[in-house]
């Protein structure tokens, strides 16, 4: 049975390397997409709380700030390679302005940081803090980010 | 910002249309009186709605201000515009106008010393502003601080740099027509009003032709970047799939409906929408939802 799984595992992996060698994907672009997708996903959750899709669920809400401060937290200097622009949704303006781009990162980590000091407490101070939070994901996307 | 494309057509067309019709053509001495005769007051919490409305300030305030300095350049094949200062300074801004002036300027597109501006200035929406709209916009703009930043002067060439020939250019394009003719609601023709009129949405979301002119028949339905990176996406219901409740969401919080957020120079519109009431913003994307 354990060799079934590790069996299947190996499969996994060669078929996502096949795919890789195929649309010829930087890995450090499949990497930053997905560090963009866990913030798009956890935020989704404080968002559907704010916009009262959902419910406010304290210790949900908690959970979604915890790991959206964490993933701000990360150091990403290794997926923002200078070079790998094309074919993404990234600008090249990222690495005529590397500092200004890093401050970005920095003001996303200072908002992050902050919901997760009052996403539990109520859903009032979440509220509060949604507007600076999602200000910190545009303020990058505005320069650095073409959607088309 | 880019509103480059509008600028490859005018100086053929002006140069193409008999000379009479680009002589400017000033709003009429009347059209800041009202019905019963005397002037209209202007009130300068109404235009400060009005002035988020038009979002005057995404192109009139430099990077990261609030004044209303002028600063931000709009590059095109024929040069470089710069957008002037419109503080209440009086040497250097809007402090010595009249109302005449001012509404002039906004919706006939001509300066107080009587010359066309460039389309760069969307005068050509903001021509369907109504008279009280215009006078408490004004009254607005001359309640914000002075700034003594001298405007920059355009980096434009031959023959561009002739605005006399401008006029043929308004001829041909200006309208007074409604994109939309059929409103059924009075949400629709308000939301109407908000995107033709103030809005100025389509400025960036509609294509031009050869000319530069803007395609109603293609209304909405995304455009080329000027500025080079990539498209405008299309915002016309069958392609963007997303409520009016979705849109109204966007225009004030810049979140996706699947938590993504606002880019580009979409980010200054959201900053200026969501200033606007629920009500406005509802109209808007009901006017967006119900594009035909
Ligand atoms: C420091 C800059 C920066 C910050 C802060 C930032 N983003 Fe991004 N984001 C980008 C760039 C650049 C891209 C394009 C990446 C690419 O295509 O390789 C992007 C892409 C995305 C995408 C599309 C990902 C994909 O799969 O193509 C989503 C969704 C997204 N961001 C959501 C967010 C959210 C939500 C926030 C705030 C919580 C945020 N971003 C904060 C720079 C940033
Ligand atoms: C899309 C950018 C843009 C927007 C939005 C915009 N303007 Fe302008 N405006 C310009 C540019 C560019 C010029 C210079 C035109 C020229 O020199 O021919 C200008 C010129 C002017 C002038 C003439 C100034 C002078 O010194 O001659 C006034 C007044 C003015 N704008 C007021 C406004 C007001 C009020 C609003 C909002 C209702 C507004 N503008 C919105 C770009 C813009
Ligand atoms: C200065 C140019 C400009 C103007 C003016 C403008 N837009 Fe946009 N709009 C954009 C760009 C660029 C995007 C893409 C945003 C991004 O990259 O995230 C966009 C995106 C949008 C979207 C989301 C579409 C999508 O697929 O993500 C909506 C809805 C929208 N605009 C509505 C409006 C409305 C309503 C107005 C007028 C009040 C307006 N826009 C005025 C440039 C503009």
């Amino acid at each position: 049975m354990k060799s079934l799984i590790l069996l299947a595992g190996v499969a996994t992996v060669a078929v996502g390397t096949m795919a890789f060698a195929q649309d010829d994907v930087d890995p450090a672009v499949t990497a930053r997409q997905a560090h963009m997708q866990l913030y798009a996903h956890n935020i989704g959750i404080l968002g559907g709380m704010a916009q009262a899709k959902i419910d406010y669920d304290a210790e949900l809400a908690q959970i979604a700030a915890n790991n959206l401060a964490a993933v701000a937290a990360l150091d990403e200097t290794t997926y923002w390679i200078e070079g790998t622009a094309e074919g993404t949704k990234a600008l090249p303006a990222i690495w005529e302005n590397m500092d200004d781009f890093m401050a970005k990162q920095d003001g996303m980590t200072n908002a992050a940081a902050a919901m997760a000091d009052v996403a539990g407490t109520d859903l009032a101070s979440l509220q509060g803090a949604m507007g600076d939070l999602g200000g910190a994901c545009s303020a990058c996307h505005r320069e650095y980010r073409q959607r088309n | 910002m880019g509103y480059g494309r509008w600028i490859s057509g005018f100086g053929v067309v002006g140069l193409g249309v008999a000379f009479f019709v680009t002589a400017p053509a000033p709003l009429p001495d009347d059209a800041l009186i009202g019905a019963d005769g005397t002037a209209l007051i202007g009130d300068p919490i109404a235009g400060e709605m009005v002035f988020h409305a038009a979002g005057c300030a995404s192109c009139h305030s430099a990077e990261g201000t609030d004044a209303l300095a002028g600063g931000k350049s709009f590059v095109s094949d024929f040069g470089t515009f710069y957008a002037p200062n419109i503080s209440t300074d009086v040497d250097h801004g809007i402090g010595a106008w009249s109302d005449h002036d001012l509404a002039s300027a906004m919706i006939a597109g001509v300066s107080p010393n009587g010359a066309h501006y460039y389309p760069a200035f969307p005068y050509t929406t903001y021509s369907k502003m109504t008279p009280q709209d215009a006078v408490d916009l004004i009254a607005h703009l001359r309640s914000l601080p002075a700034d003594a930043t001298p405007s920059r002067d355009h980096d434009v060439g031959f023959p561009f740099n002739i605005r006399r020939l401008l006029g043929g250019w308004k001829f041909l394009f200006a309208s007074d027509d409604w994109v939309v003719a059929d409103v059924a609601t009075p949400e629709l023709e308000r939301g109407r009003y908000l995107v033709e009129a103030l809005g100025h949405c389509a400025e960036c979301h509609t294509p031009r032709n050869a000319l530069g002119a803007l395609n109603t028949g293609d209304w909405m339905r995304g455009a080329a970047n000027p500025s080079g990176d990539g498209t405008i996406p299309s915002v016309h219901s069958d392609d963007l799939g997303w409520s009016a409740q979705d849109i109204a969401i966007y225009l004030d919080s810049g979140f996706t409906p699947d938590f993504d957020t606002v880019g580009g120079e979409m980010v200054d519109v959201v900053d200026n929408t969501s200033q606007l009431s629920d009500e406005d913003r509802a109209a808007i994307a009901a006017y967006l939802v119900a594009l035909p």
